[in-house]
């Protein structure tokens, strides 16, 4: 059957199980949207800005494991798109970007809104391809699809330039992948499985950091049932938060630069660290040669080229999490290690990271725990960069999996709010609160019209420090509080823009009106932003500083916690 | 094993555009040296074969490799440094040169089993084929003379005997010990 190129990029979304799709249009990629109207099946949500729709294809990934789809035309509307690319590459988020391209014969002569964008975006992407004929449109994407959600996940580009979208040709069903250079190893080496099972084994003082892998694989069970047999501490790392009930007795917080003391702590003791999808990255390690050198390491990863990256390996092992705990459990023995997990509580009491001090000023953290409260741990949590988002980290106890959204590896401020978008159209149904910085929130808030216009009943709720909190922090620390161009005098009144968009606002001064603002917010049957007017100057503790260990760890000063 | 030493890894690659763009970025990105690079078409129709000489210790080069083997558009990697392995690198060599000098240029010329390729009034050019050693000491010697102009191919490599490169698995056992 002859097809357009437009008609062919609709039906290989379509049957690659895509049905939501974010974008703006433009010269170079409006024959693709004047064919969407033969596809109702292909929603189609129109953000405002081109980040908005790279971002919130992101925060639909997380929460599908499917492929965020977003569109852009050629020049600046692609290269609005990078900051989500980049934030996607980051943290093995699978996307698959459709970008207009100008006409193929004007390519390379500098026409208006051409841009190279598969040459930008060749470091930040998993892949990515320019398509110069129609009748290679539909394998493209079915490799694109591929490539971004096997192996370790990541975002892939497809370039079209616009002749393409109009060049009828003969349509065929793609054929079989043809991939030779590419063949993600999922299994797992059995002797080494054998090997690191031997080590669990063996260990007095084991403990499992477990990364965002448990939750692209979605180990969750397999993760359990390692820790409860051979009764083995579970810590996370940032992205690897919700991977594990957070009200569970083995579960031991989650390390690092801002992380709780103990549970950096119990990885500096621990004789074994069971590195479960994970990259030792810089905000985990602090300095990589003092890093616990007291242990033996295993590293199960589906990426071989993290494994011995930072950290030295004793037993790395390349495969997909879940396959590999699966496998490996049959071979690790019941365990009750008590004089490890006396130690572990030990370590909690003498550094009680998570307590909030008392005082009648409206603290940040205290919000993050009536949400946490109010919602009994069971929402979808969408955290922007900086103070709130360790604070949501922190004292947030996230209950379900796969329920804590955030920019961990690009650092991507203004995530919280395209993201928070992406989430609740994945999961309509689900409670999605953003918790947001006012700087962050600044920008992307031009999204509120694109959750105002499709309905999205996303809460926000912004913490609003009046600062760019965490660069201030560090002002405060390092440069003698010398408060350069971090004060956010110019904030604009968060509830009266929230009205303007047709959003309900509510502002929060006092400690007392916390939590009857967050249940008027759940109460609300749409979107609503409350804006939480915080204490200015409260520090993130505890704080590991770059690049130290973590006996330079600074945790709170009791003055400050004694302040009222 | 710290110390920097230069490694040779060959790979098999689609022949596409942009495959070059995409290695050398990977490498400029992560920040590893190529001291030689060297492309041409395989033994296969589509496939080319590069030859990497790259500066670095042990780690480095398990690094390369293993963000060599992550491109999708690579087929195979092998680093053949620790093999037995021929190399080669042929280079022209534009020597400074007079009747007083003539002589004695050939005969180092002859020793080195190179040959005269041009020769023109105060000047000849002088191919030499070799390992990347042979070929320094060629360009040392010629100094002397003055040299003017020299043009290297990059080494190519293969190793002796029947051995193929390894695939893709990165659960061989040998890149698994690299691992750690
Ligand atoms: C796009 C971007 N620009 C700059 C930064 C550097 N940065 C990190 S945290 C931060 C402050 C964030 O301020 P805000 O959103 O108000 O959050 P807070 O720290 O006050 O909670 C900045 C500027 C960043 N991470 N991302
Ligand atoms: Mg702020």
């Amino acid at each position: 059957m002859i097809k357009k190129g437009s008609q062919i990029v609709c039906e290989s979304l379509l049957r690659e199980g895509c049905n939501v799709v974010f974008g703006i249009p433009g010269g170079a990629i409006l024959p693709l949207y004047q064919a969407l109207p033969e596809y109702p099946e292909l929603r189609h949500i129109l953000t405002r800005h081109e980040q908005g729709a790279s971002l919130a294809a992101d925060g639909y990934a997380r929460v599908t494991g499917k492929p965020g789809v977003a569109f852009a035309t050629s020049g600046p509307g692609a290269t609005n798109l990078v900051t989500g690319i980049a934030c996607a590459q980051m943290d093995s988020v699978p996307l698959v970007i459709v970008t207009g391209q100008v006409n193929s014969w004007t390519i390379g002569s500098d026409a208006f809104q051409e841009t190279d964008i598969t040459g930008i975006t060749l470091p930040i992407t998993k892949h990515n391809f320019l398509v110069m004929d129609a009748s290679e449109i539909a394998s493209s994407i079915k490799e694109a699809f591929y490539i971004a959600n096997s192996g370790r996940p990541g975002p892939v580009l497809v370039d079209i330039p616009r002749d393409v979208f109009v060049q009828e040709v003969e349509y065929e069903e793609p054929g079989e992948l043809n991939l030779p250079g590419y063949s993600p190893n999922v299994s797992g080496h059995s002797g080494q499985i054998r090997k690191a099972a031997n080590l669990i084994n063996e260990a007095e003082k084991p403990v499992i950091v477990a990364g965002h892998g448990v939750i692209i694989s979605k180990a969750y069970d397999e993760l359990k049932e390692l820790a409860e047999k051979a009764q083995i501490p579970v810590i996370t790392t940032l992205l690897g938060i919700s991977c594990f009930p957070e009200d569970h007795v083995l579960w031991t917080g989650w390390p690092g630069m801002h992380g709780m003391a103990y549970a950096s702590f119990a990885i500096e003791e621990a004789d074994l660290i069971i590195a479960l999808g994970m990259r030792f990255d810089d905000r985990i390690t602090g300095n990589p040669s003092k890093f616990a050198l007291n242990s033996k390491k295993i590293h199960i990863d589906v990426d071989p080229s993290e494994i011995g990256k930072n950290i030295r390996v004793d037993v790395p092992i390349v495969g997909d999490v879940k396959e590999v705990l699966t496998r490996m459990n049959t071979h690790v023995g019941a365990a009750t290690h008590p004089a490890w997990l006396k130690k572990i509580d030990v370590l909690k009491e003498d550094h009680p990271s998570l307590d909030i001090p008392e005082t009648s000023k409206l603290l940040a953290r205290q919000v993050v725990r009536d949400i946490s409260d109010e919602t009994k741990g069971g929402a979808t949590i969408v955290t922007g960069v900086g103070q709130h988002q360790m604070w949501a980290a922190q004292h947030y106890r996230f209950k379900k999996p796969c329920t804590f959204l955030t920019s961990g590896g690009s650092g991507t401020m203004g995530y919280e709010v395209p993201a928070a978008m992406g989430a609740q159209v994945a999961d309509p149904d689900s409670i999605v609160w953003s918790i947001a910085g006012d700087g962050g929130f600044q920008m992307t808030l031009c999204e509120l019209a694109t959750i105002a216009e499709n309905r999205l009943p996303v809460k926000f709720a912004i913490l609003n420090n009046g600062f760019l909190g965490m660069v201030r922090q560090w002002q405060e620390i390092f440069f003698d509080s010398s408060y350069v161009s971090t004060g956010y005098t110019g904030n604009p009144d968060f509830v009266r823009l929230a009205e303007a968009y047709g959003i309900k606002g509510i502002k929060v001064t006092d400690k007392t009106q916390v939590k009857t603002a967050i249940a008027e917010a759940m109460d609300h049957d749409g979107p609503v932003l409350v804006d939480f007017i915080v204490e200015q100057e409260e520090n993130v503790y505890p704080m590991i500083p770059s690049g130290m260990t973590v006996y330079d760890m600074i945790e709170e000063p009791i003055s400050e916690k004694v302040t009222n | 094993m710290k110390s920097s030493e230069k490694h040779t890894i060959t790979a098999l690659v689609e022949d596409r555009a942009g495959v070059l763009n995409r290695i050398s970025s990977m490498f400029r990105r992560r920040g590893y040296n190529i001291s030689s690079l060297a492309v041409g078409k395989s033994e296969s129709a589509g496939l080319s074969r590069m030859t990497f000489v790259v500066d670095g210790d042990a780690k480095t080069v398990e690094m390369v490799v293993k963000n060599l083997h992550k491109l999708v558009e690579v087929i195979k990697v092998s680093d053949i440094s620790e093999e037995n392995a021929v190399s080669r690198e042929l280079a022209l060599i534009r020597v400074k040169c007079d009747v007083a000098t003539r002589s004695e240029i050939m005969q180092i010329v002859d020793i080195f089993r190179a040959k005269i390729v041009d020769v023109s009034q105060d000047t000849l050019i002088v191919e030499v084929t070799g390992n990347e050693d042979k070929v320094n000491s060629l360009v040392d010697l010629l100094d002397s003379f003055g040299v003017f102009e020299v043009m290297r191919t990059g080494t190519v490599a293969m190793s002796r005997g029947a051995s193929f490169e390894q695939d893709k698995s990165m659960n061989s056992p040998r890149i698994l010990e690299n691992a750690s």
